[in-house]
């Protein structure tokens, strides 16, 4: 034992000394204070080394463009506050491995020229940007040609403006592996986009009440959504012209309106929508021209029609979800429709189950005969509910005659799955 | 007055009928509720049975209380008293011993498991279709001298008002599917007391399904506190046309 600790004292010593003469990278902090205006945040940013810190003091600082261009950490004390004056844009990095936390970034000007942004990144790799506050900016972070960043724990309010005056909370282009963690978006025009971006994660985000959509994917494949809340939007959320992109455990709901959708799927092919929650939305998810999508263990619940599919989506999957109280459960434009809807629990669903198996033993046709009428002439809804819509739709499931025959559920589950 | 009217809905009371009505309305209620898992389903569902129950019965039962007290209507006539007086304290004893038998089949269970808004709605859209149904029935009743046909035409209304007229409109509303018709569609349910009440329960609770364009006109003219008002004021009119119509005829009838 005493052995041991000979052995031991020294070994601490020598680390401990060693610790004490280690500095992080050598690197040089740089102090900015709103008290000295003679020393200006751009000029810090000149005078910094590559990894050196500029620490931003509290206070209020008017800035017009400030250029970074090489790899530092701009790290704000005490909440500081850039000020674009509504004139300018705020931060370009035009380097990699750059920092950016704890600031205020508040008025950029307005240009859909320029596409100003709070924090623009013009090039660059392994960039983070977290615990900010961006208000009354025109675009709030926007990224292109960007790799490996990280976007975390950003609070993101936009001036809530009309369409054109107003950009998008995060909007990432051409860029690669990047992670949205944990950001709360409001206001803007679309609270995230995504136009060319591969291989992305966005994790836990709050996108609402944004002009357009909460969400919103272009000609963007491989890329992950998971546990996001998408609500109030005006427009929901939008997934068009991607590949292989991955939705799981979001929430969609609220979103009301003439052509809202909670999930608006466009030309897409080999995406996956699993365990998501999708309610009170006037459409829950509407599909067009998609290719081997699976949806599954979703629960639709208070939607007007939870779910439209056009003639257009070939080899989709629709299993395992719950529609509960939707008004209408699938509508669909064409008597032709390709697809799996097998293993769902639908609250409409009046069959019986003699064998136990927990399954429905007649088949479920989830299009009605009423709901098909109103996406024919959306006046006629004035009829929902009443003896002459419900008659029409028991004739018709008795003898179907118009409802697609393809459509069905062959195997309706007896009880709601727990989602 | 208060005299007929009390003997009237002490005679109907006695009668059993309405009895029977106020126990199944209130079974029905009950067995709805208990069966749903939330309230909000099972009021819907109460919604169906109100829009269709109570106008059948409230016209069928009001069409052969008439033609049953035909002798004691002669008998009031022969008396000193209006036949005004007479007319209107029939509509108000049956209106009266209807709408109890509603209040407690209907009611009370709303009031039990779903006391909100859109109880409150329905309980109030449900009397006022009673009153409008017994209108309409005393109206029907007071044209034709035959029962049989009086009752006919009871029967006839209701299913005009609650199939016919719907089949009608969706067929005029595909036919000028090209044009602006959604302030037609108003016009054209406001021309039916049950159409008239669904929607305005509509309105209050399955606003997702209603939306789209007209969903979106609906909502301007009829969602608010005004559209609300405007609905009761058109179930009101159709208490009193018909009852105004069938008391002007009542006056002049050669009993």
């Amino acid at each position: 034992m005493e052995n041991l600790t000979k052995i031991v004292k020294p070994i601490i010593l020598i680390l401990s000394l060693l610790l004490c003469c280690y500095q992080p990278g050598m690197a040089g902090i740089i102090k900015v204070t709103a008290s000295q205006p003679s020393f200006s945040i751009q000029q810090a940013l000149n005078e910094a080394q590559p990894s050196d810190t500029v620490l931003i003091g509290p206070g209020q600082y008017k800035v017009a463009d400030l250029q970074v261009n090489k790899p530092v950490s701009i790290i704000g004390e005490g909440l500081p506050v850039l000020d674009g004056q509504h004139t300018y844009q705020i931060l370009s990095i035009h380097a990699d491995n750059v920092k950016v936390s704890g600031l205020k970034l508040q008025h950029t000007g307005i240009s859909s020229l320029r596409d100003i942004a709070a924090i623009k990144i013009y090039q660059g790799k392994e960039i983070v940007i977290s615990d900010n506050i961006i208000e009354g900016a025109f675009f709030g972070i926007y990224l292109s040609k960007a790799s490996r960043c990280l976007i975390e724990n950003n609070q993101i309010i936009g001036q809530q403006q009309t369409d054109q005056r107003s950009g998008n909370g995060i909007h990432a282009w051409k860029s690669d592996q990047i992670r949205i963690i944990q950001n709360r978006i409001s206001h803007h025009r679309d609270g995230i986009y995504f136009e060319f971006v591969t291989h992305s994660l966005i994790y836990k985000n709050l996108s609402q009440n944004n002009l357009r959509y909460g969400l919103h994917f272009m000609f963007s494949n491989n890329d992950l959504y998971i546990d996001n809340v998408f609500g109030q939007n005006n427009a929901g959320v939008s997934v068009m012209f991607s590949k292989y992109v991955t939705m799981i455990k979001n929430t969609f709901r609220d979103n009301w309106g003439d052509g809202c959708y909670g999930l608006f799927l466009k030309e897409i092919t080999h995406c996956k929508i699993y365990g998501n929650k999708i309610t009170g939305n006037t459409t829950g998810i509407a599909v067009e021209g998609a290719n081997r999508m699976s949806i599954e263990l979703n629960s639709f619940s208070e939607n007007g029609w939870a779910l439209k599919v056009d003639a257009s989506c070939l080899m989709s999957r629709v299993n395992s979800n719950n529609f509960t109280r939707n008004s209408f459960d699938i509508v669909t434009n064409s008597s032709a429709v390709a697809g799996n809807f097998d293993h769902n629990y639908w609250d409409k669903y009046e069959g019986y189950d003699l064998n136990k198996d927990r399954t429905g033993d007649i088949a479920y046709h989830p299009v009605s005969l009423f709901s098909m009428i109103v996406a024919n002439n959306p006046t006629t809804m004035v009829l929902f509910r009443s003896l002459m819509a419900t008659l029409l739709d028991k004739i018709e499931k008795i003898i179907p005659e118009f409802t697609p025959v393809s459509l069905v559920d062959n195997h309706p589950l007896m009880q709601a799955l727990p989602i | 007055m208060k005299k007929i009217i009390k003997y009237i809905i002490a005679d109907i009371l006695r009668s059993k009928i309405i009895i029977g009505y106020a126990v199944l309305l209130l079974m029905i209620s009950l067995t709805v509720f208990n069966l749903q898992p939330s309230s909000g389903k099972g009021l819907l569902s109460l919604i169906s049975i109100v829009l269709i129950i109570v106008p059948l019965i409230s016209i069928i039962f009001s069409t052969i209380y008439i033609y049953n007290s035909r002798e004691f209507i002669e008998l009031m006539v022969s008396q000193p008293i209006k036949r005004k007086t007479i007319w209107l304290s029939f509509y108000m004893g049956i209106s009266a011993a209807m709408s109890l038998a509603f209040v407690i089949g209907v009611g009370l269970p709303v009031m039990i498991y779903s006391c909100n808004a859109i109880g409150i709605l329905l309980i109030i859209v449900g009397v006022l279709q009673t009153l409008t149904f017994i209108s309409i029935a005393m109206l029907a009743a007071v044209y034709s001298k035959d029962k049989a046909r009086g009752i006919g035409i009871g029967v006839l209304i209701w299913l005009y008002f609650s199939l016919i007229f719907d089949g009608f409109v969706l067929f005029l509303l595909f036919q000028f599917q090209d044009y602006q018709i959604d302030k037609l569609a108003l016009i054209l349910t406001g021309l039916n007391p049950i159409d008239i009440s669904r929607i305005l329960l509509l309105l209050k609770m399955d606003a997702s399904a209603l939306m789209g364009y007209t969903g979106a006109v609906f909502r301007a003219s009829m969602g608010g506190q005004a559209g609300i008002l405007t609905g009761i004021v058109d179930l009101l009119a159709w208490i009193g046309i018909p009852l105004w119509l069938s008391l002007r005829k009542f006056g002049k009838k050669d009993l």
